[in-house]
């Protein structure tokens, strides 16, 4: 087996590897493979087709990605070089640096990038059809989502594990260190409400959902408490019981709904609003192995079998595709479940999953730390973020396999549907599909919920989808109403874990913040500091979850794109410095690995804020519509949506914030990408190249056995 | 049987490195390289400083 690896110094370079003419036979293969499946999604019109193919297209093109593209960018681009020490090496403390095992390491690398973002955005845009999704995601991923994660990956690890906003800093400069500093924590704030909107949209009147998600935070305390004090530090056997715990609490749920203590569990919107902004506090400042770590323990557990099992469950039901690969609302952009038309806005409602911004903090936090060879950032950094992106495709299936009327009766805004299966199925109807009063009745009875109609969010379509797929393959029609809520749970157990460890990061990144201005409140240790910044945290993500969920107008139509657009601007950021990395360290002939992607993200961001600001449409500009209600209000008139005064001032007021907040992410990006193309230009006319911060050469001493490059074919799920 | 058990055995491996279980070995490995006299700390207030670190080193966990 060829080495992959091209050292920059040391030994001396090996020569061009040849491929063997077996392990040339295979990959011919694949490509013929994953180009079939691909000539089959491109090719059908009219007739429906099996979700394998979707599945087949994913992965002999990851396979092939993987095995080309990203050995390409760790030889030619990156240089990786095996015989220089990583800082899991030279720093090695047993703490913060250790050499780990990159099978382990890319374990815990996915269980930080990944969560409940992948299984949102591809479910809303099955709106626009099955096609533009997948051709997104999977080229997304692969040009721009791995490539960003990879290489932030790297430029940490050279850097000892520095922080995104730390490696901006140093090698931009103040102003645009401080401006990603400050966008990270609002796109942050942003990315909280939303996920936490899609649990409260999830949760609402529904007391099984409830019941079973509340029982979690019992079963961590008690986990907690275990680890703690009866049992030290076995993490495994505690979780396998925090497991059997939330399965029973599954059932326990559908036990609660049917006895006469369902009363107790039906909550209102504004309620689980509330709880979770109390439930976020608590999180923050109560000790972390009360709540924190075995909620994380619990939710990792449960995210690598629950994907493992929707692999499994496609690939044996097979289910076929009901949506149309592209709908109407791709060129009309009048869509009811996000506005606007497929460029710009199909790229940002799929963000995890393709291209995730966020993930640049997680590949520049823990992870660089703990790498044993420098050529392992590709499997992962690469490998991870490909992984992600096959959960974002299996959602996508599970949103398509519904037929399409029921789908736009979950996922249209409650002021188009109207209160009754009756005025769904006729909004329905206007919408060009059709579904029957009788068969939303129907489905909602097949999951044991109330109603269906208008359950925005994407995580109650991804259940029935989920729950139509696996009862197909395990228990039948009896068990699909346990299935939907083992996918609520699911997915309200990754948000919630996800804004658990989001309070506490931007509470230390406020305090961290604020500590410059007055130093006491910047002391990790002192409580009421914590308290305080803490509360300002889940104010701030409380605000916006509230407005979201009391918006007369649909709070995901209005906040989706504002999360998607945020996302995505950090991903600008984080390709940004990479890309003026590169050019400083010499690279310029490689700088297109990430400038490439740069421009199309730099070009679908813009688009879309721009959009939303300055569009004269109100269905998409936030500051349009407000000047629309804003009249009706001068004229004493009522409109579509409101359904008093009350209302359409909620709905002036929610526009005029969601612009500003639109426009200050757009300055703050901007502000970086001008500092960088300042600071790439005087690279390109430096005749010395700039300084960087990356630590100096060491040689390694550690070997690491069995050191296989080769990836295993179709080994990406 | 032996297959079973190896498969078994990897898995419970995986596991216990993957949550960190596995980290209290390594630390008494080190421990006893490094301060061979010391005695090493038990289970239980290794636990503790574990946590006391996770809670002043929060990691981002993404969507």
């Amino acid at each position: 087996m060829p080495t992959s690896v091209m050292p920059e110094s040391g030994r001396e370079a090996p020569g061009r590897s040849r491929m063997s003419p077996k392990s040339v036979a295979l990959w011919i293969a694949v490509a013929l493979v994953g180009a079939l499946a691909w000539a089959v999604l491109a090719l059908s019109r009219g007739e429906e087709i099996s979700a394998v193919w979707l599945v087949v297209a994913a992965l002999g093109s990851y396979a092939i990605a993987y095995r080309f593209y990203s050995r390409f960018i760790a030889r030619r681009v990156l240089r990786v070089d095996d015989t220089r020490a990583t800082p899991a090496e030279r720093l090695e403390d047993g703490v913060d640096y250790h050499p780990t095992d990159k099978r382990v390491l890319f374990g815990h690398h996915f269980a930080a990038i990944a969560g409940a973002g992948p299984l949102v955005g591809p479910v809303l845009a099955a709106q626009m059809g099955y096609l533009p999704g997948t051709i997104w995601i999977i080229a997304g991923v692969i040009f721009a989502g791995a490539v960003q994660d990879m290489i932030v990956l790297f430029l940490s690890m050279r850097r000892d594990g520095k922080s995104l906003g730390q490696m901006a800093r140093d090698e931009i400069g103040k102003v645009g260190g401080a401006a990603a500093l400050i966008g990270v924590f609002a796109i942050m704030i942003i990315l909280l409400a939303v996920l936490a909107m899609v649990v409260v949209n999830a949760l609402a009147e529904s007391p099984w959902g409830t019941f079973s998600v509340s029982m979690t935070i019992p079963i961590a305390l008690f986990m907690g408490f275990y680890m703690r004090y009866l049992r030290p530090g076995r993490v495994v056997e505690t979780s396998l019981i925090g497991v059997a715990l939330l399965l029973l609490a599954i059932l326990g749920g559908g036990w609660i709904q049917d006895s006469s203590l369902a009363e107790y569990f039906v909550w209102s919107p504004q309620t689980l609003v509330f709880c979770l902004v109390g439930y976020g506090f608590f999180a923050s400042v109560l000790p972390v192995w009360m709540l924190l770590a075995p909620r994380d323990y619990l939710s990792t557990f449960m995210k690598v079998g629950t994907i493992a099992l929707m692999a499994v469950g496609v690939v044996i039901a097979a289910p076929n595709l009901k949506a149309e690969p592209v709908t109407e609302f791709a060129s009309t952009g009048a869509g009811p479940v996000f506005a606007g038309s497929l460029f710009p806005f199909l790229f940002i409602t799929i963000a995890c999953g393709a291209l995730s911004g966020f993930h640049a903090l997680v590949s520049s936090g823990t992870t660089p730390k703990l790498i044993q060879k420098e050529s392992q950032v590709r499997l992962i950094g690469y490998g991870s973020m490909l992984t992600e992106s096959f959960v974002a495709v299996m959602a996508l299936i599970a949103a398509c396999v519904l037929e399409p009327g029921l789908f736009y009766a979950m996922n249209s805004p409650a002021a188009l549907l109207g209160p009754t299966v009756d005025t769904a199925s006729e909004a329905v109807s206007n919408l060009g599909f059709t579904i029957t009063p009788d068969q939303l009745t129907a489905a909602a009875k097949a999951v044991e919920e109330e109603t269906l109609v208008g359950r925005s969010g994407g995580a109650p379509t991804l259940a029935v989808g989920m729950s139509e797929i696996f009862a197909g393959v395990f228990g039948g029609a009896g068990m699909k109403a346990f299935w939907y809520h083992f996918a609520i749970m699911f997915e309200a157990l990754f948000i919630l874990t996800t804004v658990d460890a989001g309070t506490r990061v931007g509470r230390f990144m406020l305090q961290d913040m604020l500590g410059n201005v007055w130093k006491p409140i910047g002391r990790v240790t002192w409580k009421p500091g914590i308290w305080i910044t803490s509360a300002l945290v889940v104010g701030a993500w409380g605000y916006f979850l509230y407005a979201g969920v009391t918006d007369p107008l649909g709070g995901i139509k209005q906040l989706f794109p504002l999360f998607g657009i945020a996302n995505q601007l950090l991903a600008a950021v984080a390709l940004a410095v990479t890309t003026t990395v590169l050019i400083k360290s010499g690279r310029l002939r490689w700088a297109w690995v990430t400038g490439i992607p740069l421009a199309w993200d730099v070009a679908v961001t813009f688009t879309a804020g721009w959009q939303k600001i300055f569009s004269d449409n109100p269905a998409i500009g936030f500051f349009a519509l407000r000047d629309k209600y804003a009249q009706a209000i001068d004229d004493g008139q009522l409109l579509p949506g409101a359904t008093n005064m009350d209302d359409m001032h909620t709905i002036v007021l929610n526009n005029t914030v969601d612009g500003v907040i639109m426009a200050v992410f757009l300055l703050l990006v901007l502000t970086v990408l001008v500092n960088c193309a300042v600071v790439c230009v005087r690279a390109v006319r430096a005749r010395e190249p700039l300084p960087t911060t990356e630590a100096p050469y060491v040689e390694s001493r550690i070997d690491v056995p069995e050191h296989s490059e080769e990836p295993l074919v179709g080994a990406r799920s | 049987m032996s297959t079973v058990r190896k498969v078994l055995g990897a898995l419970r491996w995986y596991a216990r490195e993957l949550t960190g279980e596995a980290e209290y070995d390594r630390y008494c490995d080190r421990h006893r390289r490094r301060h061979p006299r010391a005695p090493v700390p038990t289970r239980r207030e290794y636990e503790v400083l574990r946590t006391l670190h996770r809670e002043q080193h929060p990691q981002s966990r993404c969507c």
